[in-house]
Order: C-alpha cells, then sequence, then structure tokens
C-alpha cells in the first residue's frame, strides 16, 4: 500500500468530482459559446459553476475567471493588473517565497519596465507588514503576498498586510490561496481584492483554477481570441473543468477536517523537536497540513528514496522546482543554517490520510534518523 | 440564529379604510404562496402588522423572499427572551454581534407594557445601554440619529429585541387591484411592466406570441424564465403561448411590408382582447415606452389601439431606456432578457416600417384576410403555462 503525503503537490481527485468530470463531459460538451440549445445548457452549467464558486468564496458579486490552473491565474493577476494599471504607476510589491508563477511572471515584468520589490521573510517565513509599509510608494499599483506558503507553510499576515495596502496606496491587493483553499479560510474578501484557486490541490482535477476577484477590480487580458470569460481569458472554457472545479469546491468546504491535519502536525512536531539532526522549518502558527522538515548533512533526495522504499510518498520542499536539485528560493529565504539547506523534505497532508499511516511515517523517521546516525561521526550530530 | 419572529410592516395599504382587510387576506395568501415550502412557517396577521414565525432556518430563507412582496413596506426579525434584566442583557449582547459597529451609533428604545417590570423604562434604557458599550467600545451613543437602533419591547409574555429593518417592495398586495394580461415578449421592457403593474396590486397573467419553426424552444423557455422571474414579486402567473406562425405569413404576404409590423400588433392585441375577455382580466398591460421603435409612436398607437376599447396599460411610456435597465437589473430580468434569441417580432421585420402608418389604409389591407377565424384557432391551441419561482429546480444541483 502506498502512503501518499505529498498533497501540496497535488491530491487524488475526489470520486463524486471525477463523476461530476465525467458526466458534465457526456452530457454537456458543447460549447457554452454556441447559440444552440445544446450550447445554451452547457452556459448554464458553466455559469451555475461560476456562481457556485463566487458564493462559496464569500462574493457572489465577485468575477470568476476559469484558467487552467494556479499558474496561469498568477500570471493573469501579476502581468493582467500591472499591464492595466501603468498608467497610475510601475512598482510592484511580492514577497521572497513566493510561487514560481508569481515570482517569474514579476521578474517578467521587470523586462518590461516594472519596478518589483520582494519582501523579506524572518526565520518562519512571514513578511513584516512594517516593511511592506516602508517599500510602498506612490507608484505602486500591485501588492501580491500569498496566503499560504507551499513549501513550508507559513501563513501571511495578509489582514495586516492589507491594512497597510488601503492605508498607503490605491494598490491592487493579490493573494495567491493555492494552499489555503480548504484549509483555512480565505482573506478574500474581506481583506484582498483578487486570489488564485486551484482544484487539484483540494481533491480536484487538474488543469482547472481560477482567479476570483471583485466586480470592477478584474485584471487586463494576457491571452486573445475569441473573448470568452467576458474578455478576460479567451479559449474554449473548459465546462466540465469548471463543474468539478465547484463541486471540489463545495466538497473541500462542507467536509474537510482540519483537526486531523492539526493533530498529525503537533505529532510530529513534538516527536522531532528535541532531534538534534532536524530543523522543523514550518512554523507552528503555520498552516496544518504542510510539515517541512530539514535533515543535516544529507540531501533531500536520499531521504525520498529511503522514504519511498518503505511505501510512503513525501517530496523535497516544492515538487514543482524538485528534480531541478538546486536549494529553493523559499529555503534560502528563511535563512536555513548552510548544512541543512540541502535536506528538506514536506510532507503534506490530504483528506484520505489515516491516523495509522502518520504513525508509519512516524517509525519510518525514526529508523531514517537511526541509519543516517550510523553513517556520522560524532562531531556532525551535535 | 438568534432571531425568533418577523415582524412585518404593511405598505400604503395601511392607509386604507374598509378595503384593508382584503388587502391584509391577499397580502396573506401572497406570503404564504411565496414561502409555501418553509413548513415552519406561521403567520398572524394584525390590523396594522404581520407576526411572521418559524425556525432558525425557515426564517433565514423568509428574510431573503420576503423583500421582494409587494405590499410590504418593511419588516423586522425580532429575538425574544424572558423579561429579566439579565436575559435582556444577553440578548441585546447577542443581537450586536451580527451588527457592523466600526464607527457606528446607537440607541436603546425601550416601551414597556408590563409595568411590573421592575426597571422604568430610562433605568433600562441606561443599563442596555452600558451593557452594549462595555461590550463594543467602538460604539458611541446618538439618541437622535442613530445607525444602530435596538427596540425592546417589554410585554406580559415576554420581552422582545429588534434592530434590524429590512426594505420590502412596498406598493399594494398583488391581487388588490384586479386581473391583468401582461404582453410578455421576451425583451427588456415588458417583464419591468409587469412587475410595475404588480406593484400597484394586479394579478398578472402574461401572453406570449411564438412563431415555431422561427422562433426557437429556448426563445420560448426565455419568456417562461422571465415569467418565474417576476412572479417573485407576488405569485404565480399564468402564461399563454399563442401559436402566431400562419397568422404572421398571412400578414406577410398580404399587407405591404412598411405597414406590416403595425398589422401584426394589430392582430396581436386583437387576440390578446379576447384572450383578456376569456380569462376575465380587466385590462392589457404593454412594456411599450414612447419613441423607442417604429411601432410606439404615437400614430402607430392610434392604428394598433382602434382594434379595441380596453384600457391598455402602459407603464413604461415616458421613461427611457436607460431607467427600464435599472429596474430591470434591480428585479433580475434583465440578464435573461438580453438572451440574444429571434422572437416573433424580429424574425419578420421590415427594413423600415412606417412609424406613421394611417388607420384607414392598414385596414383596407387587412380586409383581405379573413382573420377572425386565425385568431379563434391560435387562441384555441395555444399552452399554458404556471410560471413559478419554486418550479424550477436547480438543474445542476447534482451535478455541482
Amino acid at each position: 500500500m502506498m502512503i501518499y503525503l505529498d498533497n501540496s503537490a497535488t491530491t487524488i481527485p475526489d470520486a463524486e468530482v471525477l463523476e461530476t468530470f465525467t458526466r458534465a463531459n457526456l452530457e454537456y460538451y458543447a460549447n457554452p459559446a454556441s447559440l444552440h440549445q445544446a450550447g445554451n445548457q452547457a452556459e448554464r452549467l458553466l455559469e451555475s459553476a461560476r456562481k457556485q464558486i463566487a458564493a462559496l468564496a464569500g462574493d457572489s458579486e465577485g468575477t470568476v475567471i476559469f484558467t487552467s490552473g494556479g499558474t496561469e491565474a498568477n500570471n493573469l493577476a501579476i502581468i493582467g493588473y500591472a499591464r492595466s494599471l501603468k498608467h497610475r504607476g510601475n512598482h510592484i510589491i511580492t514577497t521572497e517565497i513566493e510561487h514560481d508563477s508569481v515570482r517569474n511572471a514579476c521578474l517578467h515584468l521587470e523586462t518590461e519596465g516594472f519596478e518589483i520589490d520582494f519582501l523579506s521573510v524572518n526565520e518562519a517565513g512571514e513578511v513584516s507588514p512594517e516593511e511592506l509599509r516602508q517599500k510602498i510608494r506612490k507608484e505602486t499599483i500591485l501588492v501580491s503576498v500569498m496566503h499560504v506558503n507551499n513549501e513550508i507553510g507559513t501563513v501571511q499576515p495578509i489582514e495586516a498586510c492589507s491594512k497597510v495596502v488601503r492605508d498607503h496606496s490605491r494598490a491592487i491587493f493579490h493573494s495567491d490561496c493555492v494552499q489555503s483553499l480548504g484549509k483555512i479560510s480565505l482573506p478574500y474578501p474581506e481583506w484582498v481584492d483578487a486570489v488564485t484557486l486551484s482544484a487539484h490541490k483540494i481533491h480536484g482535477l487538474k488543469g482547472t483554477g481560477c482567479l476570483l476577484t471583485k466586480k470592477f477590480k478584474e485584471p487586463e487580458a494576457i491571452s486573445f481570441g475569441g473573448g470568452q470569460e467576458h474578455g478576460y481569458r479567451s479559449g474554449t472554457v473548459n465546462t466540465p473543468g469548471a463543474a468539478s472545479f465547484a463541486k471540489a469546491i463545495r466538497k473541500v468546504l462542507e467536509g474537510n477536517d482540519v483537526t486531523k491535519y492539526q493533530r498529525w502536525n503537533r505529532r510530529l512536531r513534538k516527536m522531532m523537536e528535541s532531534e538534534k539532526l532536524v530543523r522543523i522549518c514550518s512554523p507552528a502558527e503555520g498552516s496544518p497540513h504542510i510539515f517541512t522538515i530539514a535533515f543535516k548533512g544529507i540531501t533531500g533526495e536520499v531521504a525520498v528514496n529511503y522514504f519511498q522504499q518503505r511505501g510512503i510518498m513525501v517530496s523535497t520542499s516544492s515538487a514543482c522546482s524538485s528534480k531541478a536539485n538546486k536549494v529553493s528560493h523559499v529555503i534560502q529565504a528563511i535563512h536555513l543554517p548552510d548544512d541543512y539547506r540541502k535536506g528538506v523534505i514536506r510532507i503534506s497532508f490530504g483528506k484520505k490520510n489515516i491516523d495509522d499511516e502518520i504513525e508509519i511515517l512516524a517509525q519510518v523517521i525514526q529508523e531514517f534518523l537511526k541509519t543516517i546516525k550510523k553513517g556520522m561521526k560524532q562531531h556532525d550530530m551535535e | 440564529m438568534i432571531w425568533n419572529e418577523l415582524l412585518i410592516r404593511y405598505g400604503e395599504m395601511s392607509l386604507k379604510g374598509r378595503n384593508r382587510k382584503v388587502f391584509i387576506q391577499k397580502l396573506t395568501a401572497n406570503i404564504k404562496q411565496i414561502l409555501h415550502d418553509l413548513q415552519s412557517v406561521k403567520l398572524k396577521a394584525e390590523r396594522d402588522r404581520m407576526f411572521l414565525y418559524a425556525t432558525s432556518d425557515d426564517l433565514e430563507q423568509a428574510i431573503e423572499r420576503l423583500s421582494d412582496v409587494a405590499g410590504i413596506q418593511s419588516f423586522s426579525p425580532i429575538a425574544k427572551c424572558e423579561s429579566t434584566v439579565e436575559a435582556i442583557q444577553q440578548t441585546a449582547l447577542a443581537i450586536f454581534e451580527t451588527e457592523d459597529t466600526e464607527e457606528k451609533t446607537f440607541k436603546v428604545e425601550v416601551r414597556r407594557t408590563d409595568k411590573s417590570f421592575p426597571l422604568v423604562t430610562g433605568e433600562l434604557q441606561r443599563e442596555i445601554g452600558g451593557t452594549i458599550l462595555k461590550a463594543h467600545s467602538n460604539l458611541s451613543v446618538n439618541v437622535k440619529k442613530p445607525d444602530i437602533l435596538l427596540h425592546i419591547d417589554i410585554r406580559n409574555d415576554g420581552s422582545f429585541l429588534s434592530s434590524k429593518v429590512y426594505k420590502g417592495a412596498g406598493g399594494m398586495p398583488v391581487g388588490s387591484n384586479g386581473k391583468s394580461l401582461l404582453m410578455l415578449s421576451g425583451g427588456i421592457d415588458s417583464p419591468v411592466a409587469g412587475y410595475l403593474m404588480m406593484k400597484r396590486g394586479v394579478t398578472i397573467e402574461a401572453i406570449h406570441f411564438a412563431s415555431p419553426p422561427f422562433t426557437s424552444e429556448q426563445a420560448q423557455e426565455k419568456v417562461i424564465e422571465l415569467g418565474r422571474q417576476i412572479s417573485a414579486y407576488g405569485g404565480k402567473i399564468k402564461l399563454h403561448i399563442i401559436p402566431f406562425t400562419d397568422i404572421q405569413q398571412a400578414i406577410v404576404k398580404q399587407v405591404p411590408e412598411n405597414v406590416s409590423i403595425t398589422s401584426t400588433r394589430r392582430i396581436m392585441m386583437r387576440i390578446a382582447d379576447q384572450l383578456r375577455n376569456e380569462i376575465g382580466a380587466l385590462a392589457i398591460v404593454t412594456g411599450e415606452s414612447l419613441g423607442q421603435v417604429a411601432s410606439q409612436t404615437l400614430e402607430s398607437f392610434t392604428a394598433i389601439n382602434a382594434v379595441t376599447s380596453t384600457p391598455i396599460l402602459r407603464p413604461l411610456i415616458a421613461t427611457d431606456k436607460l431607467e427600464i435597465i435599472q429596474i430591470a437589473k434591480k428585479i433580475g430580468t434583465y440578464e435573461t432578457s438580453i438572451q440574444p434569441f429571434e422572437d416573433c417580432c424580429t424574425v419578420f421585420t421590415p427594413s423600415s416600417p412606417k412609424t406613421k402608418p394611417r388607420l384607414e389604409k392598414v385596414e383596407f389591407y387587412e380586409s383581405f384576410i379573413g382573420f377572425e377565424p386565425m385568431i379563434m384557432e391560435a387562441i384555441q391551441n395555444r399552452t399554458i403555462i404556471d410560471c413559478f419561482i419554486e418550479e424550477k429546480t436547480d438543474e445542476f444541483s447534482d451535478l455541482l
């Protein structure tokens, strides 16, 4: 049996979500832009899905722009807002620990003449609202701060940041909420103007996500074509994907038991707190579904292999960049001591996980620690 | 939810005299119909107000739906508690938990019908006001123009607290001013016209002309949907769908193109008038607004009106398109109306219709066709659909 603990990379689709996707594909496959009855039905399904997502996010008036996933939604937010607001300024603020889809979109904007400021983070991965305040200037048009970090689970002080942004600028405040959806309540619509959401992190399907914005705060389009999604995102809309996304969000909000993640997180944290060979990277106040640790003197890859041989799937820090075999920008940003930097693994829980699996994981970690201790000189262990 | 009941205040019918009882009965019936699926709802109508009792889930639903009902001026949810200072304090605090208190002012108002209550009005006001101030430091007192007015009614059977006032649709309860037949096309204007008449207490049935195969199923669906949407303001709407293809083709064949629209409107009016007679309605309602299109000029009205002496009510006659759109958006019909389906008026639209058709000429052209049997047949072959807001089941609820 496989024990899957890489739920921050992706999750197993929920059976009912898959059922919605299959049925919608078979019964409502028509193009929602078509004028005929079948197209009309598909359109109604699409609009019902859109309404449901907006309502579940607590803003029935909000605009849901369906995208191919979190990356595209983040791209759309960063590049779309920057371009639509460039008449007001060219300054963008984000953080050092954003997902690459925000980070690289920002770096791309530098080549278009925008100036980007990256907020630093402390050892827990948190930005400081004070630093944000210092960096805001009158040219600041966009601030993007992720809600929950995908590599270590840090929850950013969005509320405090929001107050700073609102008091000192007219900037759009965007937040990548891919990791927080279904685990902790979204800062939207109260504290931010737009959020990025993705289906496959909440037992939905890959290839579906959205940017959810307040009404009249939509970004400029960055893809061009037939003007679907009110022109914000062209391309034939993935109606079955949208329907399955709406279902996935409903299911995760209705029935996700986050308390068990808290329990497991505490259990593992307690076990490893006094372990000298291990540094716990995830802050205790972080989102409970992510538990990231770093082993001293070995590489994350070695650990991943060891766990995998015992049927446990965990990942090195971020699945997206783990194959590049370099220290991720997040791990660099939290100033993990040098000899731990390469030994990072991320354990992330999903709704299918059960207590027994976490017990097995705990045992395997102990075994692993024993094994690496054997190969180490005494002073390495201190 | 902390609320136990709703207090419903009547609209202008509270100004009426001897007919008030009938109006109240109508309103009671309309509310019952709008809330028919909420099992626990009980209504108690009094002379100048109405009470609605229900479980908290149903109450929440009722609050959502009542704001659309014509004849209701406003309504307030009420929390009931024992008549002790402690219980009133606690309930007041619970109510303020539901209020946005940021930078707001408030006032406590007490009515003490139960004279055995130990504190007099002023004492209780100070006591409760103090309790609230202690819990919400961002509030301040303003006795002249408070943002939040907490009303406490100490009665013999307990104490009743309320702070919120929701607006109703105002006007008169639907059914209190007779019945009319609405010509419902599927455009933006006619549902608005229907809504405005319903607000004046008029019961509406609707007539729609369909020209299959030139008009589609979806065009018809759209009209049914519009019927459902406006039924939210006062109960079920009966929709009569008239097959109009044969008549329309006869007109196109016989009547010169530039006045064919006038003829079409005249025949529609004749059909509507006969149907009106059949269903016992007293007037015909249209969404016409002066000068909007060729058939909506005074000359056209003269030619069209000539077929009947029945009152034709045109509530939108002096409004402009933007005002109409505003109301359509408010009542939720706009998005449905702008769906792009051909209706029977657009299928055979002539390229340059006369804006000043002459009655004698139109009558002359029509005299070559025997319309009467065709009209009878069309009315006989009509489809009748009951449009009711609750009938629209959420078709995707199992999928999403």
